[in-house]
């Protein structure tokens, strides 16, 4: 079989794939001696701080530092005059990472200091007199589309005929009469998507549901603040010790905002206190390498919770109509949707893969999609753990609920008579291959949660997901040692236990003990050109280019095998740890293990290394299927999550465990998006709850245990069968939990989160109707 | 900023007179460090009460008890025969932060916090605490209830302070409860809560109550038009009726982050009911 074949030949015996041994960084995070962003200093190291608007939209008529650069032990402040926009830079980066003329959120940074300590440091912000005009704001998203809106970026998008919008003609009294405004726009993309014809499908319909849904911004809620620490020498030279899931987009986005060659900075990423897509973008990097450029020393930078929550990526809020159409029989005709999504100040909202997600779990002949990208006056989104995909499936699952209920059909044999398989065309455009809905959804079905009977207040809720998964740009070296151990050098920040994973399938590949291989993530000299580890790409990408770079290195083995023996390298095969005559033509060998032939390296032509690079394809999707009881307090609208199911494909788990952990990880931040989880603005379009007290992620004990179940249907672009698993688990929670809200007390929650006063005020709009 | 670790009242007491600026008193420490941390004081001065004598202490007196104003939280749950006394007081205080929080959260701290949303607030007004204030002129016992002002602000003059809080022995048949509506099941702030302490006679009627209401007005209630709703019954839903509409008629609370007008007036009734029938299973022991 050949080592390097392009279709990969499909392993389904396994050795090492699919135990559960520890991670190789374990037991330092539970001891506290892993090194964090934070964690990080250099010698002579000064403090960092950022100036930030305090204004939701504010024009920046004057900003003088004189007083704080006077004041001593400060040895630099900035402000945009000291990153000047380079050719071929984001100029929305640029902007984002530091307010250029106009503050466009509450938070928005405007000048930053470096300070021998923090009281100093803390001192010279207040010494910083920023004269602003503040300006109208908007951070609502219907609001943001109206012609009265305030303009965030005048001229820069399209005006619109707001008439001609399906929002106009599809809800309801929110029409405007006034079709065009002079600045343009707030709307800053539209997405369709779909086949079929609509109009045509709902005329078949025996029954049809139509509803608008909405959903507030949440944060990704990771526990560690960004923290870096930025040295530029003399010369030019720079380093960064950052926490992000993307060393690489750091490098590269950092050296074309500061107008540096990307040889000149070097990364290196630190371990990471979570990320879940919010770690894929810069903030506060460009900033410390500007202040370690203008004060010759080097910078750290610690942001506090508040800064994370003002200044950093949430996710979007949406607005959304969804309608549906079925025959009696549960069969979908025809399904459209509206899709509104505001991104923050900056074009760039997930609107376009909430689109492509919104139906992909169903077989539909007449599907519509459309998505508008908003601007509003908050922060610029950032990715959030499949972007887009949970608020679109909070729509679609939530009316798909209703129509079972009304037709009288079981949740998931609705589900299972519409869901997609392989060979359906997808409502975003491809086919689909093999895929593992139906397997997911029957599985649910035999599930032990499927049957509990459920008691007064408590209610079941069942919801699909997909995602797509990424694949993208991956480089691995494996190096093997002079004791036949093996260091194996990833170029993907390890944010779910992929390092166990990756050690784990070079493993399997060498037939050696999993505890022989260690797995480091390098910093950005050291390998090729790696994409961020988000998408859930890394143990798909990575981990195929690492079986490949093995590949490579048994290769060159039994090269070095052939050469002791005397035989041709064509004769001599891989197996067990070991390379051996390929036949008994090749000649009564014993065989060489791996240990052998690493002692032996120096003298058969030295070192021993595998290597493999890759723009990777054929990630394959990943469908999920939640199933949750609940039970609600009627006089207080508390909401205790019962039992939760996550049931989801993972084409081959390689550490059972941490697929585990992904899908339980996933339900559980679905489930703080649904209770309590918002951005809660002021009028003054101020942040009310930067903090972990009144944004409430979820604790231990809101939460029961998260049962899971591993599907296996192998995805054919990997050797091993293997999809990405770490974003599918968020996307149906949203639905899930508001379905068995509705099947508990009779109200249809279309507005998250559910928070006690909003489920409260529904039920006894209930009770009030039927009195 | 001045750091003092006095060892006597007299000597903190002098301090806090003569300081310029702002002071602050540190004892559990665990509203006051996030505060300088969050950038919300700034203080000139800091003075740690908890080498002072008594200030760790809880002390037997007169039948009750005098929990001095450092002792945490986790002490006084240690302490046992203070909560087989007042147990809605303990359970209240219990519920303030974490595990960790509660090994230097103290009672005092959270009445001089002066939050309207403070967890051992309403229970001890339920409890008929009072507190001592020493002070420049003269030390002085006053009930809990007029410590708080409004939200941050007490009643307490310069150079001030709360030494330690005084729980009476209750009568016989006493019960007491307290229950709060938080958003999430721990590490939370309350969005409402209701204290209560009842006596009973004994065939079981309610001879005495006190109600207090948390977070639905600037600083807890004593409320007693919910005490007169249940004083002479045996708590049957009549009583528990007329009590949960006493409770909402009382709280003037505003919409908030944390909750609504309309929610925390519904559920201050929805808690003191039910905190009602557990102080009352309690008072019949």
């Amino acid at each position: 079989m050949p080592l390097d074949a392009n279709t990969p030949d499909l392993r389904t015996e396994f050795k090492s794939v699919g135990t559960r041994p520890n991670r190789p960084d374990g037991v330092d995070k539970v001891t506290g001696r892993a090194r964090f962003g934070a964690d990080f200093s250099a010698p002579g190291q000064l403090v960092g701080l950022v100036l930030r608007s305090p204004h939701a939209h504010a024009r920046i008529k004057s900003i003088d530092t004189s007083a704080a650069e006077a004041l001593p032990g400060v040895k630099a402040v900035i402000t945009y005059k000291d990153i000047p926009e380079q050719e071929g830079c984001d100029k929305d980066v640029l902007v984002n990472i530091m307010a250029r003329g106009t503050a466009l959120y509450d938070g928005h940074a405007v000048a930053a200091v470096a300070a021998t300590d923090a009281a100093v440091a803390r001192k010279a912000l207040k010494l910083i007199k920023v004269d602003y005009k503040v300006l109208k704001h908007v951070t609502d998203v219907d609001e943001a589309m109206k012609p009265s809106a305030p303009v965030l970026h005048p001229g820069r998008f399209e005006p619109v005929d707001y008439n001609s919008l399906e929002t106009a003609s599809h809800v309801s009294g929110k029409q405007e009469t006034k079709t065009k405004t002079r600045e343009g726009s707030n709307i800053a993309g539209r997405y369709v998507f779909g086949h079929g014809d609509v109009d045509k499908g709902f005329k078949q319909a025996d029954i049809i549901v139509e509803h608008e849904f909405k959903t507030e911004a949440t944060h990704q809620g990771y526990i560690e603040p960004h923290a870096c620490v930025a040295s530029v020498s003399s010369d030019g030279m720079a380093e960064l010790w950052v926490c992000t899931q993307g060393p690489f987009m750091v490098r590269d986005v950092c050296a074309s905002l500061l107008g540096m060659d990307v040889s000149r900075l070097r990364v290196t990423p630190s371990e990471i206190g979570g990320g879940f897509g919010g770690k894929t973008t810069v903030f506060i990097e460009p900033v410390a390498l500007a202040l370690s450029r203008k004060a010759g020393k080097p910078v750290k930078v610690v942001m506090s919770r508040s800064e994370v929550f003002r200044c950093t990526g949430p996710t979007s809020s949406a607005s959304m109509w969804v309608k549906i159409g079925a025959k009696k029989d549960g069969t979908f005709v025809a399904a459209d949707a509206v899709l509104k999504y505001q991104g923050g100040a900056f074009p760039g909202s997930p609107v376009e893969m909430g689109a492509m997600c919104a139906f992909a779990c169903y077989d539909l002949r007449n599907v519509r999609i459309v998505g508008y990208d908003v601007v509003t006056n908050r922060p610029k989104q950032a990715a959030y753990r499949a972007p887009g995909a949970p608020m679109s499936a909070f729509a679609v699952e939530g009316v798909i609920g209703e129509i079972a209920d009304k037709l009288g059909i079981d949740a998931i044999d609705i589900r299972l008579k519409n869901a997609a398989k392989e060979g359906t065309v997808s409502s975003y455009g491809p086919t689909f291959g093999p895929v593992g809905l139906v397997e997911t959804l029957e599985a649910a079905k035999a599930h032990k949660n499927y049957k509990v009977k459920l008691g007064k207040n408590q209610g079941r809720g069942v919801a699909s997901g997909f995602w797509f998964n990424f694949a993208g740009n991956t480089c691995v070296s494996i190096n093997l040692n002079v004791d036949g151990t093996l260091a194996l050098a990833l170029g993907t920040v390890d944010i779910g236990g992929s390092r166990a994973s990756m050690c784990l399938m070079a493993a399997e590949e060498l037939g050696i003990a999993y505890d022989d291989v260690r797995a480091i993530i390098a910093d950005t000299s050291s390998l090729g050109y790696n994409d961020i580890s988000e998408g859930s790409r890394v143990t798909f990408s990575s981990g195929l280019a690492t079986i490949k770079a093995v590949r490579d290195l048994k290769k060159r083995m039994c090269g070095r095998a052939a050469k002791i023996w005397g035989i041709p390298e064509d004769a001599v095969k891989w197996e067990n740890g070991a390379a051996h005559p390929a036949g008994a033509n090749a000649g009564g060998f014993d065989p060489l293990s791996i240990k052998e032939i690493a002692a032996q390296a120096s003298a058969t032509g030295g070192p021993l290394a595998g290597h493999y690079e890759i723009n990777a394809e054929g990630a394959g999707p990943s469908f999920a299927t939640h199933v949750c009881d609940v039970e609600v307090d009627p006089e207080t609208g508390a909401m205790k999550v019962l039992r939760y199911l996550v049931v989801q494909d993972a084409g081959k788990a390689i550490h059972p465990s941490y697929v585990e952990g992904q899908y339980q990880g996933g339900a559980v931040q679905g489930i703080g998006w649904v209770l309590n989880e918002e951005y809660f603005y002021g009028k003054d379009g101020t942040l009310q709850n930067a903090g972990f007290l009144d944004y409430r992620i979820p604790v231990c004990s809101d939460v029961p245990m998260i049962d899971t179940v591993i599907v296996e249907v192998p995805n054919p672009g990997h050797p091993y069968g293997v999809r990405g698993v770490g974003e599918t688990s968020i996307v149906p929670p949203l639905a899930c939990v508001a379905n068995a809200v509705s099947s508990a007390i009779g109200v249809r929650a279309r507005t998250l989160p559910m928070s006690p006063p909003k489920v409260l005020a529904a039920i006894e709009g209930v009770a009030a109707s039927k009195a | 900023m001045r750091y003092e670790a006095p060892d006597t009242i007299k000597a903190a007491v002098g301090l806090l007179s003569k300081a310029k600026g702002t002071s602050r008193i540190l004892a559990g420490g665990t509203d006051l460090l996030v505060q300088m941390r969050s950038g919300m004081v700034e203080p000139d001065l800091v003075v740690n009460i908890k080498g002072i004598p008594g200030m760790r202490d809880i002390v037997a007196d007169k039948g009750g008890y005098r929990i001095g104003a450092a002792v945490s939280g986790a002490e006084l749950e240690e302490h046992g025969k203070v909560g087989q006394m007042w147990p809605g007081v303990v359970e209240a205080t219990n519920l303030i932060g974490s595990t960790q929080i509660q090994g230097r959260a103290t009672m005092v701290g959270n009445l001089c916090n002066a939050s309207p949303a403070a967890d051992s607030v309403p229970a001890m007004i339920a409890a008929g605490a009072t507190a001592r204030v020493v002070g420049p002129k003269r030390t002085r016992d006053v009930p809990v209830e007029s410590i708080a002002t409004a939200p941050g602000k007490t009643s307490l003059a310069k150079g001030e302070f709360v030494s330690s809080v005084f729980l009476p022995k209750p009568p016989a048949r006493t019960g007491s409860a307290y229950l709060r509506f938080i958003p999430r099941t721990e590490m939370d702030i309350a969005v409402v809560a209701a204290g209560i302490a009842m006596t009973l006679n004994a065939k079981g009627v309610i001879t005495a109550a006190r109600v207090s209401l948390g977070a639905v007005a600037a600083r807890a209630l004593l409320v007693d038009a919910c005490a007169e709703a249940i004083i002479g019954s045996t708590l049957d839903d009549a009583a528990l009726d007329r009590l949960a509409a006493a409770a909402s008629a009382a709280a003037k609370p505003i919409t908030d982050k944390r909750g609504t007008v309309e929610f925390r007036t519904k559920v201050a009734g929805v808690l003191a009911r039910r905190a009602a029938v557990i102080a009352y299973d309690r008072a019949r022991g």
